[in-house]
């Protein structure tokens, strides 16, 4: 037994049956879970019922960012604030001012995904307690876990075992936070 | 291949015309295991360094050791020790920095082009081809950053304040192209090292599981404490599709913004608008060139027939017939728009191209480019590794002869012949060029021996057990058919 338990993790051989046994999890009402896997498995979102990230909506940020600081990046410094004229070219024109703001809006777009991912994931984490459990390295291998934590109102130590051990899952134990 | 419909009860009307179950190509030859797919990549950077690694990897310092030193020589003395005399004032400085550019583009159409597409066939080659980006990158960014002369004023190119209070000239494709290529290079390494995160936590896992915390450690920083939760691969697959997303423009406007340097001008063989197409196709057709010179023999001295297949082989010699008769189109309506266009100047520099001093140089690039891929309409030619090999190193060399071809030919023999020249190379400049295939060696040896050479998640992804329906409606089917 646990001194701070976390929660309850089980293990899963196939993505098949990980998959079966998260619709269940989910249909039992828990909230606070996870399942651990080597890979994103695919339809597993919508068996978990996670809905669709929201990564895209800080990306689209970052790309708008992006490209007004071009623009006005090229406006203020070859318009307003030191004019030279080159070739009798106009001293700002959205045409020429487009390529670089255009590159702009992805390099921003990129560190906006990027970073929206991170924040959104709370990562770096490098001390979860899901790290701690003793098999856990074959989850970026070749095994499947649901973590189901003490947090989730229906936890129960009994009833939640039973319910993963129902599903399929081998080697319910209990995570020390 | 287990025939679904076999088993169902069809429709009478339709029993005539059942339509043909063609079986997907296998991704991962031999149905290995998900455990061998991470004992295999992983082991490679675990493994002790093998003695070949340590040959190459000297071979490769020495032959860098040459662009160290042509490039000290140049900041020690001038600008004036390349070959450049007006009227060629560009010359291999440029033509290497659009062949080093052009070569990293393959990396950015398999991981973001090949991933919108939906090919799943991308897995085995694209965190390799990645990687060859962004080292080609590097060895790109020489020449131009040394060519400006006062390198220690290489700063001057990014708008940072400076006390003559002047700003960059946004007027210019030059300045453009800073952009390009900067944003280039940092998109790509961001995207190379996201895609890895999930795998540098597989390695910090098993370095863990063998208690060596030293490099655990080192390989779990830069995986930020990934454990693989589904919530957090929610999040993840959906970034990655972004930057895929919007790699895709970017990989296409690089290049386009690269052709403008030569197509904003007016000379005569540059100022035509074919260029931005053409260029990237011809980037992409040297890129696939340089993926199988690099992956090819990876695969013999790694064993990887399983995961890098004869299937995934085929694709990318077909990418390069595809894109390599593009450019021999590009080529031919060059020519038929110099004439179509009836001016004499663009006239000229088209037949000087091909019968005037520089006709060698013409001569090796049509036949790399436009004869060397009709090769790979054969089954039995792409079925040849050794052939493959060979026939990607003539891709390699044709490109670059082809940056040659337009750069130099164009420059030489322009409008008024009194102000014609012939540019020929110093030995400084050949030795910089030569030593930064030594650069992109040790990059890419160093690459090898310590980063999950393929993308292990993502393999795993693709494996037929990967599917959570597999074997569950029809036992012992693939469930992907």
């Amino acid at each position: 037994m646990a001194e701070k338990p976390y929660g309850l993790i089980a293990t899963f051989d196939t993505p098949g049956a990980l998959m079966r046994a998260a619709e269940k999890v989910r249909e039992a009402g828990y909230m606070k879970w996870d399942c651990i896997t080597p890979f994103p498995v695919h339809g597993l979102d919508k068996a978990m019922g996670v809905r669709r990230s929201k990564v895209p909506r800080i990306s689209l940020i970052g790309g708008i960012t992006g490209f007004c600081t071009g623009m006005s990046m090229i406006w203020f410094m070859d318009k307003f604030d030191y004019p030279i004229t080159v070739g009798g070219k106009p001293f700002f024109s959205p045409l020429f001012a487009f390529p670089v703001s255009y590159e702009l809006t992805i390099l921003f777009t990129a560190f906006a995904t990027i970073g929206g991912m991170f924040l959104l994931n709370g990562l770096p984490m490098h001390d979860h307690p899901v790290l701690n459990y003793e098999n856990i390295r074959r989850g970026t291998d070749d095994l499947f876990f649901i973590v189901i934590e003490k947090a989730d109102p229906r936890y129960d130590l009994a009833n939640t075992k039973a319910l993963l051990e129902k599903l399929g899952g081998t080697e319910v134990k209990e995570l020390e936070s | 291949m287990a025939n679904a419909l076999e088993n169902n009860d069809v429709p009478a009307v339709l029993d005539e015309v059942r339509p043909a179950v063609k079986p997907r190509a296998e991704l991962v030859g031999h149905g290995r295991s998900f455990s061998w797919i991470t004992e295999k990549i992983c082991g490679i950077a675990e493994e002790k360094t093998p003695v070949w690694w340590w040959w190459c990897f000297i071979t490769a310092c020495i032959v860098a050791s040459f662009t160290v030193a042509g490039i000290t020589y140049l900041v020690a003395t001038g600008v004036g020790v390349w070959g450049h005399r007006s009227p060629v004032n560009w010359a291999w400085d440029i033509v290497n920095f659009v062949f080093w550019i052009g070569i990293g583009h393959a990396g950015t159409l398999i991981s973001a082009i090949l991933c919108l597409l939906r090919q799943k066939w991308r897995t085995s080659i694209n965190r390799s081809a990645e990687a060859m980006t962004i080292f080609a990158v590097v060895c790109a960014g020489i020449f131009p950053v040394f060519h400006i002369g006062r390198v220690w004023y290489a700063w001057f190119l990014f708008p940072l304040p400076n006390s003559n209070y002047i700003w960059q000239n946004y007027r210019s494709p030059l300045e453009w192209d800073v952009f390009a290529v900067s944003t280039y290079g940092t998109v790509s390494v961001l995207f190379w090292y996201v895609g890895m995160i999930p795998d540098l936590a597989t390695m910090r896992d098993r370095f863990n599981a063998v208690g060596k915390t030293i490099r655990a450690r080192i390989y779990g920083l830069f995986a930020m404490g990934w454990r693989g939760s589904s919530r957090h691969w929610s999040n993840y697959e959906m970034a990655y599709l972004i930057l895929a997303g919007i790699s895709t423009p970017l990989v296409l406007s690089v290049h386009t913004i690269v052709s403008f340097d030569f197509a904003v001008s007016l000379l005569p063989g540059w100022h035509t608008t074919i260029f931005p197409p053409y260029f990237v196709a011809g980037a992409i057709f040297s890129g696939f060139g340089m993926v199988l010179t690099l992956i090819l023999p990876l695969r013999a001295i790694y064993h990887l027939e399983d995961l890098i297949t004869q299937y995934h082989i085929d694709c990318m010699c077909k990418v390069i017939l595809a894109t390599g008769t593009m450019v021999g189109y590009a080529y031919a309506m060059e020519f038929f728009i110099a004439w179509y266009g009836a001016n004499p100047y663009e006239g000229f520099t088209f037949i000087n191209r091909a019968f005037g001093p520089y006709w060698w140089a013409y001569f090796i690039m049509v036949t790399c480019n436009v004869i060397t891929p009709q090769f790979f309409w054969f089954k039995s030619v792409r079925a040849n590794t050794a052939l493959v090999f060979i026939l990607s190193l003539f891709v390699n060399v044709g490109m670059w002869f082809e940056r040659f071809v337009i750069i130099a030919t164009s420059l030489a023999r322009d409008f008024l012949p009194s102000s014609w020249g012939y540019y020929s190379p110093s030995i400084v400049e050949i030795f910089t060029f030569f030593g930064t295939f030594g650069v992109f060696s040790v990059l890419f040896l160093l690459f090898i021996r310590f980063l999950p050479i393929m993308a292990v998640a993502e393999l795993k992804a693709v494996t037929p057990q990967a599917d959570p329906h597999a074997g569950h409606e029809t036992p012992g089917g693939h469930g992907h058919g």
